[in-house]
């Protein structure tokens, strides 16, 4: 027993957070799609080899598992990259090896990028770039559609998150659909876990804002973080999210090693990850008063994309549905959606 | 208790009504917070004022229909229940008027509301300064004594303030006697936004839209006829605003009875998607709206009666402000992965955090709250 991340998991955190620090700063995010300093940032990534890392070496890739795919994903939310990387760099390999084997190599060289839309809105995030989108199998069932949208036309529709990027298509072209039980669902769980990681790193982003504005920022003679009610609203927003971390981790370790009862590890790490990083920003932009209400400071950018992630890959209340479903006491009546 | 309305009151309701029906623009008009939207707001005041709706509880002669408190609160739930536009004359009409109706001069009411009523001066509240938010006592922009041309030269920066660039005047402290520590020693200002030495520089807020603007001062000058209330006795004329600002008038019960009719709407045409525990908060927004409103009935009485409400308007802020956000945030769960989306309810929901921040922050408030209704100590 040792519950922490392993020397490997940890040198590739350093790895990928050093990358992100570099080429990801809030300027980058702010850029938005389409931008110089995104696709620099892509190039970065692609460089480390990461697109590979739930790939296995004998095709090319890093061979790693879902342990490092927590590390990964939590700096690539503490940066709020605005990359389609749940798509492409956790989604994608299982259902590219299933239904389009020969796109996998272009994959691995970092030379596709994929988007997800599993709850089939018709809205993929940060879409307008992507080569590919696997639409479909929400809740890990059904069958996941690979669509070819290179030269499809795109359309934008305003977001909460503006460097969402949210598109829609028309004229995707139908590569192959995949409809193996084990594929759909290791998907999907993927995508959950990663999306889980990344609500991790944006609170720990949102709460490192926080306590830094909170120890500068004075009001009656004295550090705001002084006053009882501030402390209280941040060490409240720092219990939420310290109690999700070892939760997420779990969910990693538990689908690195295929245990059967998995789905429930995997519903309490989007569940509590997501109510984590709620209280974290709610408790954030309280803490900084009118400055966070202004999109020229940058706690903005990564409280809306906590927003985003809230409602994708399942909300909190449709993981704890699916939860009480396994543990045998479902809920009567109705059912959350998604 | 006696909680029917009189005939009159009937009557008003019933003509307010008709008119909102045959005049709330049907469309949607855009964002008042936006340049654009502001442009079309200022039309829709004016057809507000041309029919003596903007003020309903104004004297007449200042272009109102002398309507009592409970004919404005009534006034107030057909507005929303109509779905008429934000009222981006609200700053001034709702906050700065009660300060001139109990401060300033007949000369300055004479002057001042007619105008503010037919939104032909557009009120800008300039209390927050960059390192001024909750200790609005700690305000350092100044007004220095110019004797030889008899007024005042103001310097110092204001920000956050609502609308400011669309604005054609703004109402702030400025410290006047630079010995006296905090409280003592501030004026209370009634600036054209258009003298010289004074500049506006709008930015965005959180949802995108330009609703927030920095005003500079530069040795602008004012006569002494721009002082409200007193020179030096800015604090105790600003409280009064504050409590205007937290209490009723800012957020009448109309505009949260309504939200959460919207609400049970939404649930309603969000068929599976409202599960079972989303309709139970789906009930909790609705009773909580009506709780508010029942609470302002009691507190409206008080006020009739001649029992001001005092640190009880720290009540109502709290209250509306928390209600305002816990029933969006059952809106966008509702609307599922739809909410990525932006539409009203995201728009809405970003406003309603921003609920707990402005109007004195629900901390501040609970400080009031514990310090002057609970009497524990202070610290
Ligand atoms: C949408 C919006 C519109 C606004 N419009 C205007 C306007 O038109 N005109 C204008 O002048 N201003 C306006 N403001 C500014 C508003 O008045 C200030 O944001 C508010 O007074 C808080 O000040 P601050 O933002 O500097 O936060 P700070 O005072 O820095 O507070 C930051 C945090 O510290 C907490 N805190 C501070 N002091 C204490 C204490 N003693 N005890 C416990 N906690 C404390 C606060 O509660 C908050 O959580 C607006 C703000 C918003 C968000």
């Amino acid at each position: 027993m040792r519950f922490a991340p392993s020397d490997e998991q940890r040198e590739l955190e350093a790895v990928v957070r050093q990358v992100l620090t570099d080429r990801c700063p809030p300027q980058t995010v702010r850029a938005g799609a389409g931008s110089a300093q995104v696709a620099a940032l892509a190039e970065s990534l692609a460089g480390l080899g990461v697109a590979g890392l739930l790939v296995a070496e004998d095709d090319g890739g890093l061979g790693l598992d879902e342990n490092h795919l927590v590390s990964v994903f939590a700096q690539i939310g503490y940066a709020a990259a605005p990359l389609p990387l749940t798509a492409t760099l956790a989604v994608a390999p299982a259902v590219l090896a299933a239904g389009a084997p020969d796109l996998l190599a272009k994959l691995v060289e970092g030379g596709l990028t994929v988007g997800a839309d599993p709850a089939e809105t018709g809205h993929v995030a940060f879409g307008s770039g992507v080569d590919l989108v696997l639409r479909g199998g929400f809740g890990g069932t059904g069958r996941i559609e690979i669509l070819d949208v290179s030269d499809a036309a795109v359309s934008t529709s305003p977001s909460v998150d503006v460097a969402l990027d949210l598109t829609g298509y028309a004229g995707a072209r139908l590569v192959a659909a995949v409809d193996d039980p084990q594929v759909v669902r290791l998907a999907w769980e993927r995508g959950v876990l990663a999306t889980s990681a990344e609500l991790i790193g944006l609170s720990r982003r949102m709460l490192d804002l926080t306590v830094e504005h909170v120890r500068t920022r004075e009001q009656f003679g004295v550090p705001i973080g002084s006053f009882q009610a501030v402390k209280h609203h941040l060490a409240t927003a720092l219990l939420h999210l310290e109690f999700a971390v070892p939760v997420v981790a779990t969910a990693g370790f538990e689908l690195a090693a295929g245990l059967p009862g998995r789905l429930r590890a995997l519903a309490t790490a989007k569940a509590l990850a997501s109510e984590a990083a709620h209280v974290v920003g709610r408790a954030a932009l309280q803490c900084h008063g009118a400055i966070g209400y202004t999109t020229e400071y940058d706690l903005h950018l990564f409280l809306k994309r906590s927003w985003a992630l809230e409602s994708s890959w399942g909300s909190a209340a449709w993981h704890r549905a699916a939860l009480l479903d396994d543990l045998g006491v479902g809920l009567t009546g109705v059912r959350p959606a998604s | 208790m006696d909680l029917t309305w009189s005939e009159q009151d009937e009557q008003f309701r019933a003509e307010a009504r008709d008119w909102l029906t045959a005049n709330v623009p049907r469309q949607p008009l855009p964002s008042g917070d936006t340049a654009a939207g502001f442009a079309a707001h200022l039309e829709w005041e004016r057809a507000l004022h041309a029919d003596r709706w903007s003020v309903v509880s104004w004297p007449q002669e200042y272009g109102g229909r002398e309507a009592s408190i409970w004919q404005w609160l009534i006034f107030e739930e057909e507005y929303y229940r109509a779905g008429a536009p934000q009222r981006v004359t609200q700053n001034g009409i709702f906050l700065l008027a009660p300060t001139i109706f109990e401060f300033g001069t007949k000369q300055q009411q004479d002057e001042l509301l007619p105008r503010m009523a037919a939104a032909q001066d557009l009120w800008a509240q300039g209390w927050s300064e960059p390192g001024a938010g909750s200790d609005l006592a700690g305000i350092s922009s100044r007004a220095v004594r110019d004797e030889q041309a008899g007024g005042w030269r103001l310097s110092g920066q204001k920000t956050w303030s609502t609308r400011g660039a669309f604005c054609t005047h703004l109402f702030g402290l400025f410290r006047t006697d630079p010995q006296a520590q905090r409280h003592r020693g501030l004026t209370y200002f009634l600036v054209p936004l258009d003298t010289p030495g004074v500049t506006v520089r709008g930015f965005d807020r959180l949802d995108g839209d330009e609703g927030f603007a920095d005003v500079f001062f530069e040795n602008a000058f004012l006569p002494d006829s721009a002082v409200l209330g007193g020179v030096d006795q800015g604090w105790s004329v600003a409280m009064s605003t504050t409590g205007s600002e937290r209490g009723l008038t800012l957020r009448s019960p109309g505009r949260f009875l309504k939200a959460a009719a919207a609400l049970v709407a939404l649930a309603g045409e969000r068929g599976e998607a409202a599960t079972d525990l989303l309709r139970d908060r789906v009930a909790r927004s609705w009773m909580q709206a009506h709780a508010y409103q029942q609470f302002t009935l009691a507190q409206v009485t008080d006020i009739v009666e001649g029992r001001p409400a005092g640190a009880r308007s720290s009540l109502n802020k709290v209250f509306w402000s928390e209600l305002d956000i816990a029933l969006h945030e059952t809106a966008l769960e509702l609307l599922g992965p739809d909410a990525l989306v932006d539409g009203p309810w995201t728009r809405g929901y970003q406003f309603s955090l921003s609920g707990p921040i402005y109007a004195g922050t629900n901390e501040i408030q609970r400080n009031i709250i514990a310090e002057r209704l609970l009497g524990l100590p202070r610290r």
